[in-house]
């Protein structure tokens, strides 16, 4: 029986807290250098992180949406994905997104505020969605675009436990299941949509349950336990890519975990949470927990620890200097893309705000 | 009228142009497909997608479950990844669940994306009133497209427009809103071309030449305005300029002010509320650009500032013929 078949009420698991593999689990496929790769792909995003709020807090960036705790999540499903398949993300997938190739500096340059940081042109990564759950209508046309083409790929779609109150999810799961489209619906479950708690956004015993409504399967799995994650999505990846068209379905996958931090730089979490909640999902950190499987294993060692360590923050140091040593774009910039071509009215508002910029020069402008 | 082109062309109603527009794009770009709430076998409420279905099959003439933003949400995704979208809005008063599909995504994927995603998405709806339909059925709420950029308004007003616009619209790289005047689906014909061919989005048509008033109207009010300006020729004298602007975004400003200077005067109508409505526009950009060529003030004859009525009284609420003939002398007159 395919792990997607089970109860959707039961949680896939493969590592306890403690980083050993529960009775019955199977550990996934992966050799020594992808489970490494896994790791270190966790510890980038976990650092990368808290160097991002860091630079919010001194003013050299804006609001930012930080990840930690959810790195399990993020990487061992974008781990599970083949060259071909794409990623539609919402705004929190940062470390999702480095495991497909995403420059970190890109990253950083879109929260500093400049459009050149949703630049990406030869991966298959659709631009962030701010609006919550607008991307899952994106995830399912273009996964039915590519089977209207006739091509095999898989679309790993994004969104949180808030996202399954909107309209959107429920309409584009609703599409997937009707044309079964190549989809994999990626519920990054971390407990509050802001403030509010999941329990709020559905009484629905589950949120995984929920694809039996749409005729598909569903899964739960423990988000902060990587390799749960990787092997149901990669499951999922092989499902929406199968041989026999018959077998070609869309599946929803509940991953469990919490966030750790704010939702955002500019909310506080300890108005609508108490600590001890935090205290108790610490406890099932995805990284020490990995950590602990290969150590045990012997895949890693203190020294390759360390190593580790290190080299993550000589990436994302050298990433921020990377996207803080970029010039502010042009101001012409802003009326670039809006059409393919440059409708009259709009050359002559830029021709106007080019010669504001001469009259007045920069300075008195933007005082 | 040659015998060669009389064989290729055919009398069609406004909504048969529509149709016969889809056929054509569809025969020509194996990337275009139509889809939307019972616009498949039954071939749409209007007919406005009559023999699709039988002539390109199920993958290309799609019945959606009935959900407006699933419908465009989900041809956002498809555009993007190198299909062309046709979408309906079975009525333009049921748009406004796409409505954030729309603004929040489709006219912004190009921006976002810094050019590597356009969105070539045709949304198409029925709107306007005067057909006694039920409630929400008779809304034209062109000024919330026009407002946004990335986004074209086109409405046209003859079936000959029709198909060509249409064919536009389809082959434009932009998302394009595309408004159908339901009053007038079936109101006359014209000859329209069986070939393929287009008609620029983002140019007025003239429709009547005259020295003395400019009209500026589009869609389904074309025709009021144009009987109030024969009447006013025929029994007053006053010739009026009748530009049809047919694109509303973007806007033909050069067509719009070459008319002004002519004649100095200058009418918009549209069945719109009045309010926020795409004659402000009109009006602002004459005030910014032709002030010193005006004789009078610029008027609005549109519909009025509340919910469009039920039926019994929507031929109250509709610029018709008399109250268009009315702005127009108050204009001359001034």
């Amino acid at each position: 029986m395919s792990t997607l078949q089970r109860d959707p009420r039961e949680q896939v698991r493969v590592l306890d807290e403690d980083g050993r593999v529960v009775d019955g689990a199977t550990v996934p496929d992966l050799d020594d250098d992808q489970m490494v790769e896994m790791y270190r792909n966790m510890k980038l995003a976990r650092h990368f992180d808290q160097r991002a709020v860091s630079l919010q807090r001194q003013g050299r960036m804006g609001t930012y949406p930080p990840l930690s705790g959810q790195e399990g999540a993020q990487i061992g499903s974008a781990m599970a994905l083949d060259e071909e398949d794409w990623m539609v993300p919402s705004y929190r997938e940062h470390g999702a997104a480095y495991a497909r190739g995403l420059k970190l500096h890109q990253t950083l340059r879109y929260w500093m505020g400049d459009e050149r940081g949703n630049e990406l042109r030869d991966l298959n990564i659709f631009p962030v969605a701010v609006p919550i759950a607008t991307q899952v209508l994106h995830a399912s046309g273009l996964a039915w675009g590519a089977k209207l083409k006739g091509d095999r790929k898989a679309f790993m779609c994004y969104f949180g436990d808030g996202a399954t109150s909107e309209g959107d999810f429920h309409e584009g799961l609703n599409f997937a299941g009707v044309f079964d489209v190549p989809a994999v619906f990626f519920c990054n479950n971390n407990q509050w949509a802001i403030s509010v708690p999941r329990e709020r956004q559905t009484a629905s015993e589950t949120i995984a349950q929920k694809a039996v409504a749409y005729g598909f399967e569903g899964v739960q799995v423990d988000g902060m336990d990587p390799l749960a994650v990787y092997k149901v999505a990669r499951e999922a990846v092989e499902k929406a890519k199968a041989d026999d068209p018959e077998d070609l379905r869309p599946t929803l996958i509940e991953a469990v975990q919490y966030r750790f931090g704010a939702h955002t730089t500019a909310d506080d979490p300890s108005v609508y949470r108490d600590d001890d909640e935090v205290e108790r999902w610490k406890a099932k950190d995805p990284i020490p927990r990995l950590e602990s499987y290969l150590y045990e294993q012997g895949v890693l060692d203190q020294e390759r620890i360390d190593a580790v360590q290190q080299s993550v923050e000589e990436e994302v140091a050298d990433a921020i200097e990377t996207a803080e040593s970029l010039e502010r774009p042009e101001p012409a910039a802003i009326f670039e893309h809006v059409y393919e071509g440059m409708p009259k009215r709009l050359q002559q508002q830029r021709q106007y705000l080019e010669q504001l910029r001469e009259r007045h020069g920069d300075e008195e402008l933007l005082e | 009228m040659s015998q060669q082109q009389q064989q290729s062309t055919q009398n069609l109603t406004l909504v048969q142009a529509v149709r016969d527009g889809l056929y054509g794009e569809m025969e020509r770009d194996d990337d275009v497909i139509v889809l939307g709430e019972d616009v498949g076998k039954n071939g749409g409420v209007f007919r406005a997608t009559q023999g699709l279905y039988d002539e390109f099959g199920e993958k290309r003439v799609i019945d959606t479950p009935l959900a407006e933003s699933g419908i465009v949400g989900t041809s956002v995704g498809m555009a993007a990844y190198g299909l062309k979208p046709v979408a309906e809005m079975q009525f333009m008063g049921f748009i406004y669940p796409a409505f954030d599909q729309i603004i929040s995504h489709a006219a912004r994927l190009r921006t976002r994306s810094r050019g590597r995603f356009s969105c070539p998405l045709v949304v198409r709806a029925p709107y306007g009133g005067g057909i006694r339909a039920p409630e929400h059925h008779s809304e034209s709420k062109e000024a919330f497209f026009a407002h946004e950029p990335g986004l074209k308004v086109v409405i046209p007003s003859t079936p000959y427009d029709t198909k060509g616009l249409l064919a536009s619209a389809i082959r434009d790289p932009d998302p394009v809103i595309f408004l159908e005047p339901k009053l007038i689906y079936r109101a006359f014909r014209e000859e329209v071309p069986d070939e393929t061919y287009t008609v620029p989005i983002g140019e007025a048509a003239t429709r009547r030449e005259g020295d003395d008033v400019s009209v500026f109207t589009w869609g389904a009010m074309t025709r009021p305005t144009m009987e109030a300006a024969e009447q006013l020729a025929e029994n007053e004298g006053i010739e009026c300029d009748v530009v049809d602007l047919r694109t509303l975004s973007p806007l033909d400003d050069e067509a719009i002010l070459e008319s002004f200077k002519k004649t100095g005067r200058a009418v918009v109508v549209h069945e719109a509320p009045k309010t926020g409505g795409l004659a402000g526009e009109i009006t602002a950009t004459i005030q910014e650009e032709a002030l010193l060529y005006q004789e009078a003030p610029v008027k609005r004859v549109t519909g009025f500032d509340t919910p469009f009525p039920l039926y019994a009284l929507e031929d109250y609420y509709l610029p018709e013929a008399a109250r268009i003939a009315d702005g127009i002398r108050e204009t001359y007159e001034f």
